[in-house]
């Protein structure tokens, strides 16, 4: 499963690149999270994959069960997404005041205060 | 010690900080009540000195960064006390004078707190024990040169000369950081007490040379050694208590401290007396003879300082008893009359208006007291008998008469102090005798603040001159012990008989008055050669600053198009170069063979997920694109599903619902914009991107089987119940484990929430103007600027209201 | 929009949402669920809201500005940590007690847990505070 994971968050990286040379502004921001699902898929599967064990510590027992997920990698994770969504909402909203002031989608008409 | 050497350290830069306040609240006599620290603490040093003349040491330690091996370790032996001495003693004197000096200037308490930040810097450079410490202070040092040459900082050229001196001594404090940890890892100590106790090994350690060469150059720099000196002469930008302190009795001095301090440990051999006299004998010669070629009071003085600061590199770099002696002597002598000369030069130019020597003679009736200081301090600096110059000098004549290449050397000495000597007449006689002629202001004498300085160390060198057994033996000795790493006695005395180093004062002094009298043909003799200057160092200075302007100027030209794209192509392209590049030869490529539990489902969802991707990158339309993304996002929720992540799933299915919100909120209105791109452009593109991705996955399968270090969740697992009385470890983790991250996560949370809304709620100019206008304005990026810097730059012309 | 059947199920969704995202966050140490993930359920009951009721109502029915909520939040959770201190332990040591309840038995009763609700009122602050105004746009 790894090996399909490992593929499949390739080919993540991959689109998220290409949408992010695009000249679009609304392309740019699908190509970062593409980007963030494939960090994130990143993380989780070079932390190991364990089938359905969460890392609870069952009723009965005091410590985790050995068979179970690593709880490092999940609450990483779970943090990039919660912050990967604060990046993506300031994106959005920032492309939305750049659309009204300039009107245009393409990156390449905002360069003029770039030099 | 009584008063502990932190203590006497932080106290300077302690009354920095109250300086300026003072100063407000004391008008006009800040000075005076600044300087008693200094004498407070000239004081204490003092009433140490004979313990420290009879042998002592003293040291303290406090521990800073004991994992690095940094501690505030101190240490007070016959050289640091000497230098100690001079910085609390001058530096008292120079705080009263700049009182005077600058008095009404409105920045006047900037200067005090300048000054006194750098007598802690300088005192705490003298003090250090630990090299690393050392190198702190010295730069300290550095950055208060800087800012008390720029203190005129409303005119360009005392700017740029803070900048040139800030350039040289920091660069050279650059090489000498390098140089110390060398010293250091050679050396396995940080501490100078116990890295000077191993000569012989650190000579034949193979970092000597490297870390030799380095420290070298940091003391050369700082010192205005040859060919870094041209940055002293333009150091005279600063008002002149600075030039008096900083750049000719204390802070110049902190390289030849330098040599002085690590010659047990690193002199003695042919590469340091090669590079150190050579280095010393060219700044004495070249400095004594640019001095004579000034016509601006000042300048005279910072040549003759570099060139007298020539000399003690010189001495050093000879070793041995009778140099070490004389370097110590000429250390204190030079001191004393120099910041003497300072102070009148500065008092000539605060009573006249002029400090021209060509437009200055006379003065003695007008300025008695000056010109008495003034008269005693230039016979010193001309070594004439029986004032402290004098000892010092011939000190210095016997020290070249017994080095290696006793000739040549002392032809140097002699020729350079004739120079001097020649300079001294000219900045301390010329302008009180003969005619008096007018000047820009009527000259009158000095109040006391501006003539005490000088007095005091002109007497000063009068006194210790005539009889030097009055302490001044003993502490030089303990000085020369510390250099030499070996106990030696000095005595000086006025007398040493008929000598050939007497005959030799005698032929510098004649010399002296000759070339003085035929300074008119010597200046037109330089003006001739005047052109020369233009292949200095002082224009290789100007042509490497010009040349890393240039440099900056075309690297950003051409990584900084402006072109989005191309930036992420530059890092896209550099990350994948240089991480394939390590894979390629240190990697061990694993092959794909993790098949291993597969379900049908499992391949289902991951086509599912790439299908969507697809669709996201080819989807014609936004809402297509948005709702194939909607796709992607709950298909790797699943993924957490399946393999045990709940906490992560759910998290992941709520928030990209909210995406999904976003994108049709922010989106829905607008209308759709065709592809730009050419398809050449797609297909660099599509290359591009998938180098990137073949690289990740070849990550991906690398981190699955590599692992470096055992996983620290086994702490987790364990602990999770028991102390954190949690059974779900990823929520444990988050708020308990790793709390303080979650802390700076909801911060940065916080943060985006916070600039979003201020994106889309700050409209400046909304209470001004009708409605459309207001529109218009927010249209224009009428988000307030400051909070918004990225709103400025995309202004067009056209659209300003 | 203008949905009847909109507006009726989101005036019985509100509460039960907000009940649910509450449970959420109580039961989070020690079953899925935590701060994170409760806010955001509360966070979507009153994004459901204001797309049946606008969002001028929908900040009515919250009664604080959601900019409120995140500097409560951030406070709350800071609070949580200086706590430690008053026990003479490092900033953000957790510190626990128990609490018979009769009926329930004994509950652990911990800095974490109030560290938690921080975070649940910082995420409903942030996440209404990004989509309200974009609603009202």
């Amino acid at each position: 499963m790894a090996t399909l994971l490992a593929i499949l968050i390739g080919v993540l990286y991959a689109a998220g690149v290409y949408l992010m040379l695009r000249r679009s502004l609304f392309k740019l921001i699908l190509g970062l999270v593409l980007l963030a699902h494939g960090a994130n898929l990143l993380i989780f599967t070079a932390g190991g994959l364990t089938r359905a064990q969460p890392p609870i510590i069952p009723p009965d027992a005091t410590a985790l069960p050995v068979s179970s997920a690593d709880p490092l990698t999940q609450a990483l994770i779970l943090t990039a997404i919660v912050i990967g969504f604060s990046v993506l909402a300031f994106a959005l909203v920032l492309f939305h005041r750049v659309y009204q002031t300039s009107g245009s989608d393409d990156p390449d008409e905002l360069k003029v205060g770039d030099r | 010690m009584a008063v502990g050497m932190l203590t006497a350290i932080l106290s300077g830069f302690v009354l920095a900080i109250l300086a300026p306040g003072l100063n407000r609240m004391v008008r006009g006599g800040a000075g005076w009540l600044l300087a008693l620290l200094p004498l407070g603490l000239a004081i204490s040093f003092a009433s140490h000195a004979p313990l420290i003349a009879s042998g002592n040491v003293f040291s303290e330690s406090n521990p800073w960064v004991p994992a690095l091996g940094v501690d505030l370790s101190f240490r007070l032996d016959g050289l640091s006390m000497l230098l100690s001495l001079l910085i609390t003693g001058v530096g008292a004197l120079i705080l009263v004078y700049a009182g005077g000096y600058l008095a009404g200037h409105p920045q006047l308490g900037r200067l005090y707190a300048f000054l006194l930040m750098f007598m802690g810097s300088m005192l705490g450079l003298v003090l250090a024990d630990n090299i690393l410490l050392l190198f702190v202070f010295w730069e300290l040092t550095s950055i208060s040169s800087y800012l008390l040459i720029g203190f005129d900082h409303e005119r360009a050229a005392a700017r740029s000369a803070a900048l040139q001196a800030l350039l040289v001594t920091a660069g050279g404090g650059l090489a000498l950081m390098a140089g110390l940890l060398l010293l250091g890892q050679a050396g396995g100590s940080l501490e100078l007490s116990t890295l000077l106790l191993q000569a012989d090994y650190l000579h034949s350690h193979p970092l000597y040379l490297p870390s030799l060469v380095l420290i070298l150059i940091g003391a050369f720099t700082k010192s205005a050694q040859f060919p870094f000196h041209f940055w002293l002469p333009s150091a005279m930008e600063a008002p002149t208590p600075v030039s008096a302190y900083l750049h000719s009795a204390t802070m110049v001095k902190a390289g030849i401290y330098l040599l002085a301090r690590l010659s047990p440990a690193l002199g003695g051999t042919d590469a340091w007396f090669l590079s150190v006299t050579t280095v010393g004998g060219v700044t004495m010669l070249l400095g004594a003879w640019l001095a004579l070629t000034q016509s601006d009071l000042k300048r005279i003085l910072a040549y003759s300082t570099v060139s007298a600061l020539g000399t003690l590199t010189l001495l050093l770099g000879l070793g041995g008893t009778l140099a070490v002696q004389a370097a110590m002597a000429f250390l204190v002598g030079h001191a004393l009359y120099k910041g003497a000369l300072f102070l009148v030069a500065g008092t000539l130019d605060h009573q006249t208006g002029s400090r021209d020597v060509d437009r200055l003679s006379g003065l003695f009736r007008a300025m008695p007291i000056t010109a008495l200081a003034a008269g005693i301090a230039a016979l010193s600096m001309a070594g004439i008998a029986p004032l402290f110059g004098f000892l010092s000098k011939e000190l210095s004549y016997e020290a070249a008469l017994r080095a290696p290449a006793a000739a040549w050397i002392t032809a140097a000495a002699v020729t350079a102090n004739i120079l001097l000597a020649a300079a001294a007449f000219i900045v301390g006689i010329r302008p009180f005798v003969g005619k008096a002629v007018p000047t820009p202001k009527p000259a009158r004498e000095a109040p006391p603040s501006l003539w005490l300085g000088s007095v005091v160390l002109a007497s000063l060198g009068a006194v210790m001159g005539l009889w030097p057994a009055l302490g001044t033996d003993g502490l030089l000795s303990a000085a020369g012990t510390a250099v030499l790493g070996e106990t030696v006695s000095i005595h000086l005395s006025l007398w040493h008989g008929l000598t050939l180093a007497l005959a030799l004062s005698a032929v510098t002094l004649i010399g002296g008055v000759i070339v003085y009298v035929s300074r008119g043909l010597l200046r037109r003799l330089a003006s001739r050669w005047e052109s020369l200057g233009q292949f200095g160092p002082a224009r290789w200075y100007e042509l490497v600053l010009l040349g890393l302007n240039g440099l900056a100027g075309g690297q950003t030209r051409l990584l900084q198009s402006g072109y989005l794209r191309y930036y992420l192509m530059i890092v896209l392209v550099a990350t994948v170069g240089l991480a394939g590049a390590t894979l390629a030869t240190r990697g061990h490529l694993v092959k794909p063979t993790d098949w291993s539990g597969l379900h049908f489902y499992d391949v289902g969802l991951v086509v599912l997920i790439l299908m969507a991707t697809m669709g996201t990158v080819l989807a014609r339309t936004r809402l297509a694109a948005i709702a194939a993304l909607g796709v992607v996002g709950y298909s790797v929720a699943l993924v957490f599903v399946l393999f045990g992540a709940p906490d992560v799933a759910m998290t992941q299915f709520l928030i990209e619902t909210l995406t999904v919100i976003l994108f049709v909120l922010v989106f829905y209105h607008l209308p759709e914009t065709p592809a730009l791109s050419s398809s050449l452009a797609r297909g660099r593109d599509a290359v591009i991107a998938a180098t990137v991705g073949v690289l990740m996955t070849a990550f991906v399968l690398i981190a699955t089987v590599v692992q470096y270090q055992p996983p620290i969740s086994e702490y987790f697992a364990e602990h999770g119940l028991p102390d954190a009385h949690g059974r779900n470890l990823v929520n444990v983790i988050l708020v308990d484990f790793r709390g303080l991250d979650t802390l700076g996560e909801i911060t940065v949370l916080a943060a985006a929430g916070i600039g979003v809304y201020a994106l889309l709620k700050l409209r400046v100019g909304k209470q001004r103007g009708t409605a459309s206008a207001a529109r218009r304005s927010e249209l224009a990026g009428g988000v307030d600027d400051a909070s918004l810097p990225i709103a400025n730059p995309m202004r067009k012309e056209g659209d300003v209201p | 929009m203008n949905s009847l059947i909109l507006k009726v199920a989101t005036r019985f969704m509100l509460p039960l949402l907000l009940l649910f995202s509450i449970f959420l966050l109580l039961r989070g140490h020690n079953q899925p669920g935590g701060g994170f993930s409760g806010g955001l359920v509360g966070a979507s009951a009153f994004v459901l809201y204001s797309f049946a009721f606008g969002a001028p109502e929908t900040r009515q029915a919250l009664g604080v500005d959601p900019r409120g909520l995140i500097g409560a939040g951030l406070l709350v959770a800071l609070g949580s940590g200086l706590l430690a201190f008053f026990v003479g332990q490092p900033f953000m040591t957790g510190v626990w007690g128990q609490l018979d309840v009769p009926g329930l038995g004994e509950l652990h009763l911990g800095t974490p847990l109030v560290f938690d609700a921080g975070v649940y009122l910082v995420v409903i602050g942030v996440t209404l505070s990004i989509i309200l105004p974009l609603v009202e746009e």
